[in-house]
């Protein structure tokens, strides 16, 4: 893959995570709120960590990312901490029942949900200790494009974008899409729709989505944008029921249409961005 | 007595409320409140008072920059929210140290006191204008298109150009102001201290191109207009009602400011 963010201008955020480290980060990112960006995050994890990945997940909104909710836990050290310097990075760092690891923002993080340029640097310093450690981090960002999202997708080589088939969710996708093509050129973003009613319609949405993109934003543009359609996720109350429940799929209903989705799109990731067979 | 559900019963006298008004008196903007008001209508009154001292700069009138900040912060969120276009502009008097080693602090002062003038008739009623600090204002201009952006600073700049500020009853001189300007990224829920920097710096580079010049940064363009709206959602029209909502969800108001901006 071309480095495409070192010739990103320089607009709301510096991008500067090394590209080596950037190629194991994807930011899992929507626009709209609630569509299940969390949702994905977590159990998407799961699902590499079951075909022997090592895999973080970051509550990459400071605090509004609502993972400990999703994975039930409330841990003592978060992000915060290590932001404040009372602990190390090592000790916010702890494993989720999925078989993967999870470093979670804490509430005092909500004040840094206003980037400075201190939260870059000590964000950007965090992963770099921490990118190395894992096969793959996937950041768990947070609704609207605020300014911590953008900085939180610019380390990250691969964008996942998770909207929904509602006309709002799909506006707000490609308003993002916009923001990513235009202050990041981005090449490729990957598409993950979820709450889909029938199968198909992912795929169907995405297309339409690339053919808007292709009208409004690639016509003469030297970066043109592809979309990656990478899975649908049908809608499905046992996510509701999981959620509920304060569990992965894996754990209250592996074998639901939902969670079977979510190891079709671990593997598709898993072969996209890992070279690895399935 | 006040008396107020939360707040235990206050005796007027015991507030020492004197120093306050002696501070307003000396702000000629303001109506004293008289000692024949009732009690609550004369602390509210002080109260008033203090609250708009403390939002505005004194020397100019301009609203300093606890209110600015305030501002910026409002417009954020209408930007995150609306997505709508707004133009921050970072204005700084050239060369305004010599103005006051050549004629003195007291010319200084007049020639603040007529550029926050200047800048105020340069404006609509709906943007504002804020002293900064020292010879810096700064300027913030809801709904306010990408394609406007230079247009209006170059405006404003001339306008400044174009002022004689009598400093004695002999002397008149001329002054010039850069201005740096960016919009708020369209969607992008921004930070006040981020969105002054990117102005800042735009500002620092009309000074480095030689001072009394215009740098706007290049603004992203991410608005969804109601063609794109139209064709994304347009697969899944199947009827003539839902092609009718869809076309209200995708059409943009019309905006009449945008009128007075050119
Ligand atoms: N495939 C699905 N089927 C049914 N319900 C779903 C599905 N995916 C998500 N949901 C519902 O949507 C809710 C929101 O999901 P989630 O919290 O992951 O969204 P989010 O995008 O992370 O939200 P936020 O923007 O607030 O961070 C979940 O609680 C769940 O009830
Ligand atoms: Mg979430």
């Amino acid at each position: 893959m071309s480095d495409v963010l070192n010739t990103a201008q320089d607009r709301v955020v510096t991008p500067n995570l090394p590209l080596q480290l950037r190629h194991k980060v994807i930011a899992v990112t929507s626009g709209k709120g609630g569509v299940g960006k969390t949702f994905v995050s977590a159990n998407l994890a799961a699902a590499l960590a079951k075909r022997g990945l090592k895999v973080l997940v970051l509550d990459a909104d400071l605090g509004l990312a609502n993972l400990d909710v999703v994975l039930n836990l409330y841990p003592k050290i978060t992000l915060h901490d290590v932001f404040t310097g009372k602990s190390k990075l090592e000790e916010a760092i702890y494993k989720a029942p999925g078989g993967f690891s999870v470093l979670l923002a804490g509430s005092g993080m909500v004040e840094y949900s206003r980037m400075t340029s201190e939260v870059r640097d000590s964000f950007l310093h965090i992963m770099e200790g921490l990118v190395p450690n894992y096969d793959i981090v996937i950041l768990d960002t947070g609704a609207g494009i605020s300014d911590v999202v953008l900085f939180s997708v610019s380390m990250a080589s691969e964008v996942l974008l998770v909207a929904t088939p509602e006309p709002t969710a799909l506006t707000d996708a490609y308003a993002t899409v916009k923001v990513l093509a235009a202050q990041q050129k981005r090449q490729t973003i990957r598409m993950v729709i979820n709450q889909t009613a029938k199968p198909g319609d992912g795929r169907a949405i995405t297309a339409q989505l690339q053919l808007v993109l292709d009208r409004f934003v690639n016509a003469g543009s030297e970066h043109p944008l592809s979309l990656i359609h990478m899975g649908d996720i049908p809608a499905d109350p046992s996510v509701r029921q999981a959620i509920m429940r304060r569990q992965l799929l894996a754990q209250s209903d592996p074998g639901c249409p939902a969670a079977q989705a979510i190891s079709q799109l671990a593997k598709n990731i898993d072969v996209a961005l890992l070279r690895r067979e399935g | 007595m006040i008396r107020s559900p939360e707040l235990p019963q206050i005796n007027l006298s015991d507030l020492r409320l004197a120093e306050a008004r002696a501070l307003l008196e000396h702000d000629a903007t303001f109506q004293l409140p008289s000692a024949e008001e009732s009690p609550v209508a004369y602390v509210q009154k002080i109260l008033d008072g203090l609250c708009e001292l403390s939002l505005r700069d004194p020397l100019t009138g301009l609203s300093n920059r606890r209110c600015f900040n305030n501002l910026l912060n409002r417009e954020i969120d209408s930007v995150a929210r609306s997505g709508k276009s707004v133009l921050l502009l970072m204005l700084d008097i050239d060369y305004f140290k010599k103005v006051n080693d050549t004629y003195g602090h007291h010319a200084g002062d007049l020639v603040l006191q007529a550029v926050a003038k200047c800048l105020e008739t340069c404006v609509r009623p709906l943007d504002s204008v804020a002293r900064f600090g020292g010879e810096e204002f700064a300027a913030i201009l809801p709904n306010c298109p990408t394609s406007f952006g230079s247009i209006v600073a170059e405006r404003i700049r001339k306008a400044v150009a174009d002022l004689s500020v009598v400093v004695s009853p002999t002397e008149t001189i001329k002054i010039t102001i850069s201005i740096g300007g960016t919009f708020a990224p369209e969607w992008v829920r921004s930070t006040t201290a981020l969105w002054t920097e990117r102005a800042d710096a735009q500002l620092y580079r009309a000074k480095s191109a030689g001072r009394n010049c215009v740098f706007i940064e290049e603004p992203l363009s991410v608005s969804v207009s109601a063609d794109e709206k139209g064709m994304l959602f347009g697969h899944f029209l199947t009827d003539d009602t839902a092609s009718e909502n869809i076309a209200n969800f995708a059409s943009n108001g019309a905006h009449n400011e945008l009128d007075e901006l050119k």
